[in-house]
Protein backbone atom coordinates (compact mmCIF):
# COMPACT_ATOMS: atom_id res chain seq x y z
CA UNK A 1 0.00 0.00 0.00
CA UNK A 2 2.58 2.63 0.78
CA UNK A 3 4.54 1.47 -2.03
CA UNK A 4 1.33 2.70 -4.38
CA UNK A 5 2.16 6.38 -6.36
CA UNK A 6 1.14 9.05 -4.15
CA UNK A 7 -1.86 10.97 -6.50
CA UNK A 8 -2.26 13.37 -4.02
CA UNK A 9 0.28 16.32 -2.38
CA UNK A 10 1.17 16.10 1.29
CA UNK A 11 -1.00 19.32 1.64
CA UNK A 12 -4.18 18.06 0.26
CA UNK A 13 -3.90 14.68 2.48
CA UNK A 14 -3.39 16.93 5.34
CA UNK A 15 -5.98 19.32 4.86
CA UNK A 16 -8.48 15.72 4.30
CA UNK A 17 -11.08 17.76 2.05
CA UNK A 18 -10.71 14.96 -0.16
CA UNK A 19 -11.98 15.43 -4.08
CA UNK A 20 -15.12 17.60 -3.99
CA UNK A 21 -12.68 19.47 -1.28
CA UNK A 22 -15.57 19.87 1.60
CA UNK A 23 -14.11 16.95 3.53
CA UNK A 24 -17.30 15.45 5.92
CA UNK A 25 -19.36 18.47 5.35
CA UNK A 26 -22.39 16.58 3.51
CA UNK A 27 -22.04 13.67 5.71
CA UNK A 28 -22.43 15.82 8.94
CA UNK A 29 -25.17 18.26 7.51
CA UNK A 30 -27.12 14.90 6.07
CA UNK A 31 -27.34 13.75 9.78
CA UNK A 32 -28.04 16.98 11.11
CA UNK A 33 -31.37 17.49 8.55
CA UNK A 34 -32.31 14.03 8.99
CA UNK A 35 -32.29 14.73 13.35
CA UNK A 36 -34.39 17.74 12.75
CA UNK A 37 -36.25 15.93 9.74
CA UNK A 38 -37.50 13.32 12.38
CA UNK A 39 -39.22 15.76 14.49
CA UNK A 40 -40.79 18.06 11.30
CA UNK A 41 -42.07 15.11 9.40
CA UNK A 42 -44.50 14.13 13.11
CA UNK A 43 -45.47 17.90 12.56
CA UNK A 44 -46.00 17.60 9.48
CA UNK A 45 -48.44 14.47 9.63
CA UNK A 46 -49.88 16.18 12.80
CA UNK A 47 -50.69 18.96 10.55
CA UNK A 48 -51.73 17.05 7.32
CA UNK A 49 -53.91 14.68 9.49
CA UNK A 50 -55.59 17.91 11.13
CA UNK A 51 -56.79 19.99 7.97
CA UNK A 52 -58.37 16.86 6.25
CA UNK A 53 -61.70 17.65 5.07
CA UNK A 54 -61.48 21.03 6.03
CA UNK A 55 -62.93 23.73 3.04
CA UNK A 56 -60.41 26.20 1.74
CA UNK A 57 -60.80 28.99 3.83
CA UNK A 58 -60.41 26.57 6.92
CA UNK A 59 -57.32 25.23 5.67
CA UNK A 60 -55.97 28.62 4.61
CA UNK A 61 -56.59 30.42 8.16
CA UNK A 62 -54.52 27.34 9.55
CA UNK A 63 -51.94 27.19 6.92
CA UNK A 64 -51.61 31.16 7.24
CA UNK A 65 -51.10 30.89 11.35
CA UNK A 66 -47.71 31.19 12.81
CA UNK A 67 -46.31 28.57 14.05
CA UNK A 68 -48.26 26.16 11.51
CA UNK A 69 -46.73 28.52 9.12
CA UNK A 70 -43.26 28.61 10.57
CA UNK A 71 -43.05 24.55 11.11
CA UNK A 72 -43.95 24.32 7.08
CA UNK A 73 -41.19 26.84 6.31
CA UNK A 74 -38.55 25.02 8.56
CA UNK A 75 -40.06 21.77 7.24
CA UNK A 76 -39.34 22.51 3.03
CA UNK A 77 -35.90 24.19 3.97
CA UNK A 78 -34.51 21.11 6.04
CA UNK A 79 -35.85 18.85 3.26
CA UNK A 80 -34.72 20.47 0.47
CA UNK A 81 -31.27 20.92 1.70
CA UNK A 82 -31.45 17.03 2.80
CA UNK A 83 -32.48 16.15 -0.63
CA UNK A 84 -30.13 18.19 -2.51
CA UNK A 85 -27.07 16.63 -0.55
CA UNK A 86 -29.24 12.74 -1.16
CA UNK A 87 -29.33 13.28 -4.81
CA UNK A 88 -26.12 14.39 -5.17
CA UNK A 89 -25.06 11.39 -3.76
CA UNK A 90 -27.06 9.39 -5.85
CA UNK A 91 -25.83 11.39 -9.18
CA UNK A 92 -21.99 10.70 -7.84
CA UNK A 93 -22.92 7.09 -7.00
CA UNK A 94 -24.20 6.51 -11.06
CA UNK A 95 -23.49 8.94 -13.24
CA UNK A 96 -19.92 8.82 -14.72
CA UNK A 97 -20.23 10.82 -17.76
CA UNK A 98 -18.16 13.84 -16.72
CA UNK A 99 -20.53 16.28 -18.78
CA UNK A 100 -23.90 13.84 -17.95
CA UNK A 101 -22.39 14.12 -14.36
CA UNK A 102 -22.30 18.07 -14.36
CA UNK A 103 -26.11 18.60 -16.14
CA UNK A 104 -27.08 15.92 -13.52
CA UNK A 105 -25.90 18.33 -10.81
CA UNK A 106 -26.51 21.52 -11.70
CA UNK A 107 -30.34 19.85 -13.01
CA UNK A 108 -30.27 18.75 -9.17
CA UNK A 109 -29.82 22.24 -7.50
CA UNK A 110 -32.19 23.76 -9.93
CA UNK A 111 -35.03 21.66 -9.34
CA UNK A 112 -34.40 21.81 -5.37
CA UNK A 113 -33.86 25.67 -4.94
CA UNK A 114 -37.31 26.18 -7.86
CA UNK A 115 -39.65 23.67 -5.44
CA UNK A 116 -38.78 24.91 -2.24
CA UNK A 117 -38.92 28.71 -3.71
CA UNK A 118 -42.47 28.05 -4.83
CA UNK A 119 -43.53 26.29 -1.53
CA UNK A 120 -42.32 28.64 0.54
CA UNK A 121 -43.50 31.81 -1.34
CA UNK A 122 -46.81 29.49 -1.04
CA UNK A 123 -46.75 29.83 3.03
CA UNK A 124 -45.92 33.51 3.12
CA UNK A 125 -48.59 34.22 0.82
CA UNK A 126 -50.88 32.48 3.18
CA UNK A 127 -49.66 34.39 6.26
CA UNK A 128 -49.60 37.44 5.11
CA UNK A 129 -52.81 37.34 3.23
CA UNK A 130 -51.72 39.02 -0.04
CA UNK B 1 2.39 -12.30 -12.05
CA UNK B 2 0.98 -13.00 -15.97
CA UNK B 3 -1.48 -9.82 -14.34
CA UNK B 4 1.61 -7.83 -13.68
CA UNK B 5 2.94 -8.50 -17.33
CA UNK B 6 0.40 -8.04 -19.06
CA UNK B 7 -0.54 -4.62 -17.69
CA UNK B 8 3.13 -3.32 -18.24
CA UNK B 9 2.79 -4.95 -21.75
CA UNK B 10 1.19 -1.62 -23.82
CA UNK B 11 -1.82 -2.52 -25.94
CA UNK B 12 -2.55 -5.76 -24.00
CA UNK B 13 -5.90 -5.31 -22.75
CA UNK B 14 -7.68 -8.11 -21.19
CA UNK B 15 -11.05 -8.87 -19.48
CA UNK B 16 -10.26 -8.38 -15.53
CA UNK B 17 -11.88 -9.84 -12.96
CA UNK B 18 -14.01 -7.16 -11.69
CA UNK B 19 -14.80 -7.06 -7.70
CA UNK B 20 -18.60 -9.07 -7.43
CA UNK B 21 -21.71 -6.86 -7.02
CA UNK B 22 -24.88 -7.13 -6.26
CA UNK B 23 -25.99 -9.66 -8.50
CA UNK B 24 -23.72 -12.00 -6.64
CA UNK B 25 -24.84 -11.86 -3.09
CA UNK B 26 -27.86 -13.89 -2.08
CA UNK B 27 -31.09 -11.02 -1.50
CA UNK B 28 -31.04 -10.10 2.90
CA UNK B 29 -33.07 -7.64 4.46
CA UNK B 30 -30.60 -5.69 5.82
CA UNK B 31 -30.03 -4.96 1.54
CA UNK B 32 -33.36 -4.41 0.99
CA UNK B 33 -33.78 -2.23 3.35
CA UNK B 34 -30.41 -0.36 2.44
CA UNK B 35 -31.86 -0.11 -1.01
CA UNK B 36 -35.26 0.75 -0.06
CA UNK B 37 -33.66 3.19 1.95
CA UNK B 38 -32.28 5.43 -1.19
CA UNK B 39 -35.40 4.45 -3.17
CA UNK B 40 -37.71 6.43 -0.87
CA UNK B 41 -35.68 9.21 -0.48
CA UNK B 42 -35.45 9.74 -4.21
CA UNK B 43 -39.08 9.06 -4.54
CA UNK B 44 -39.85 11.47 -1.70
CA UNK B 45 -37.49 14.02 -3.91
CA UNK B 46 -40.13 14.00 -6.93
CA UNK B 47 -42.85 13.49 -4.09
CA UNK B 48 -42.31 17.06 -2.73
CA UNK B 49 -44.10 17.85 -5.64
CA UNK B 50 -46.99 17.01 -4.60
CA UNK B 51 -46.06 18.98 -1.15
CA UNK B 52 -45.55 22.05 -3.19
CA UNK B 53 -48.37 21.73 -5.71
CA UNK B 54 -50.73 21.51 -2.16
CA UNK B 55 -49.46 25.05 -0.64
CA UNK B 56 -49.65 26.63 -3.81
CA UNK B 57 -53.09 25.47 -4.64
CA UNK B 58 -53.97 26.78 -1.27
CA UNK B 59 -52.47 29.88 -2.16
CA UNK B 60 -53.64 30.27 -5.54
CA UNK B 61 -57.51 30.62 -4.35
CA UNK B 62 -60.44 28.05 -4.00
CA UNK B 63 -60.51 26.76 -7.92
CA UNK B 64 -56.85 25.61 -7.59
CA UNK B 65 -57.83 24.00 -4.28
CA UNK B 66 -60.29 22.39 -5.24
CA UNK B 67 -58.19 21.04 -8.48
CA UNK B 68 -55.48 19.67 -6.22
CA UNK B 69 -58.62 18.46 -3.89
CA UNK B 70 -59.86 16.60 -7.11
CA UNK B 71 -56.35 14.85 -7.83
CA UNK B 72 -56.02 13.63 -4.06
CA UNK B 73 -59.16 12.47 -3.72
CA UNK B 74 -59.43 10.27 -6.79
CA UNK B 75 -57.97 6.70 -6.66
CA UNK B 76 -54.60 7.60 -8.25
CA UNK B 77 -53.95 10.41 -5.96
CA UNK B 78 -55.12 8.58 -2.83
CA UNK B 79 -52.64 5.53 -4.01
CA UNK B 80 -49.68 8.13 -4.70
CA UNK B 81 -50.70 9.98 -1.58
CA UNK B 82 -50.46 6.50 0.31
CA UNK B 83 -47.26 5.78 -1.36
CA UNK B 84 -46.47 9.26 -0.36
CA UNK B 85 -46.95 8.44 3.33
CA UNK B 86 -45.12 5.29 3.59
CA UNK B 87 -42.39 6.31 1.92
CA UNK B 88 -41.88 9.56 4.45
CA UNK B 89 -42.32 7.27 7.46
CA UNK B 90 -40.45 4.66 6.13
CA UNK B 91 -37.35 6.61 5.45
CA UNK B 92 -37.75 8.28 8.43
CA UNK B 93 -36.96 5.23 10.50
CA UNK B 94 -34.50 4.01 8.08
CA UNK B 95 -32.75 7.59 8.86
CA UNK B 96 -32.94 6.82 12.57
CA UNK B 97 -31.60 3.43 12.12
CA UNK B 98 -28.77 5.47 10.53
CA UNK B 99 -28.06 8.03 13.32
CA UNK B 100 -28.09 4.32 16.05
CA UNK B 101 -25.06 3.54 13.74
CA UNK B 102 -23.36 6.80 14.26
CA UNK B 103 -23.21 5.72 17.62
CA UNK B 104 -21.96 2.85 16.73
CA UNK B 105 -24.02 0.65 18.05
CA UNK B 106 -26.32 -1.97 16.47
CA UNK B 107 -24.19 -3.49 13.75
CA UNK B 108 -24.27 -6.66 15.79
CA UNK B 109 -25.59 -9.75 12.82
CA UNK B 110 -28.85 -10.13 15.42
CA UNK B 111 -29.45 -6.14 16.21
CA UNK B 112 -28.60 -5.57 12.04
CA UNK B 113 -31.57 -7.79 11.62
CA UNK B 114 -33.73 -6.65 14.47
CA UNK B 115 -33.49 -3.36 12.82
CA UNK B 116 -33.47 -3.77 9.72
CA UNK B 117 -37.16 -5.83 10.11
CA UNK B 118 -37.99 -3.33 12.88
CA UNK B 119 -38.07 -0.53 9.89
CA UNK B 120 -40.19 -2.64 7.39
CA UNK B 121 -42.96 -3.58 9.85
CA UNK B 122 -43.00 -0.07 11.74
CA UNK B 123 -43.26 1.97 8.63
CA UNK B 124 -45.91 -0.34 7.24
CA UNK B 125 -47.50 -0.20 11.02
CA UNK B 126 -47.10 3.40 11.23
CA UNK B 127 -48.89 4.13 7.51
CA UNK B 128 -51.64 2.39 8.44
CA UNK B 129 -51.86 4.10 12.04
CA UNK B 130 -51.59 7.73 10.27
CA UNK B 131 -54.45 6.50 7.43
CA UNK B 132 -57.14 4.97 9.77
CA UNK B 133 -56.46 8.86 12.15
CA UNK B 134 -57.05 10.59 8.39
CA UNK B 135 -59.93 8.83 7.84
CA UNK B 136 -61.51 8.89 10.96
CA UNK B 137 -60.68 12.62 11.46
CA UNK B 138 -62.68 12.58 7.90
CA UNK B 139 -65.34 10.51 9.31
CA UNK B 140 -64.98 7.61 7.62
CA UNK B 141 -64.15 6.58 3.97
CA UNK B 142 -65.79 8.94 1.04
Amino acid sequence: MSNAPQMRTPMRRVRGLGAAGSGTGHFWHQRVTGAAGIFLTIALIVIAISLLGRNHAAVVQILGSSPVAIIMLLFIVNSAYHMWIGMQEIILDYVHEDNLKLLSLMANTFFVVVVAAAACFAILKLSFGV
Amino acid sequence: MPELEASTNPGARRARPLSPHLQIYRPMLTMMMSIVHRITGAALYFGTLLLAWWLIAAASGPNAYANFEWFIGSLIGRVVLFGYTWALIHHMLGGIRHLIWDTLHGFEPAEREMLALATLVGSIGLTLVVWVIGYLAMGGPR
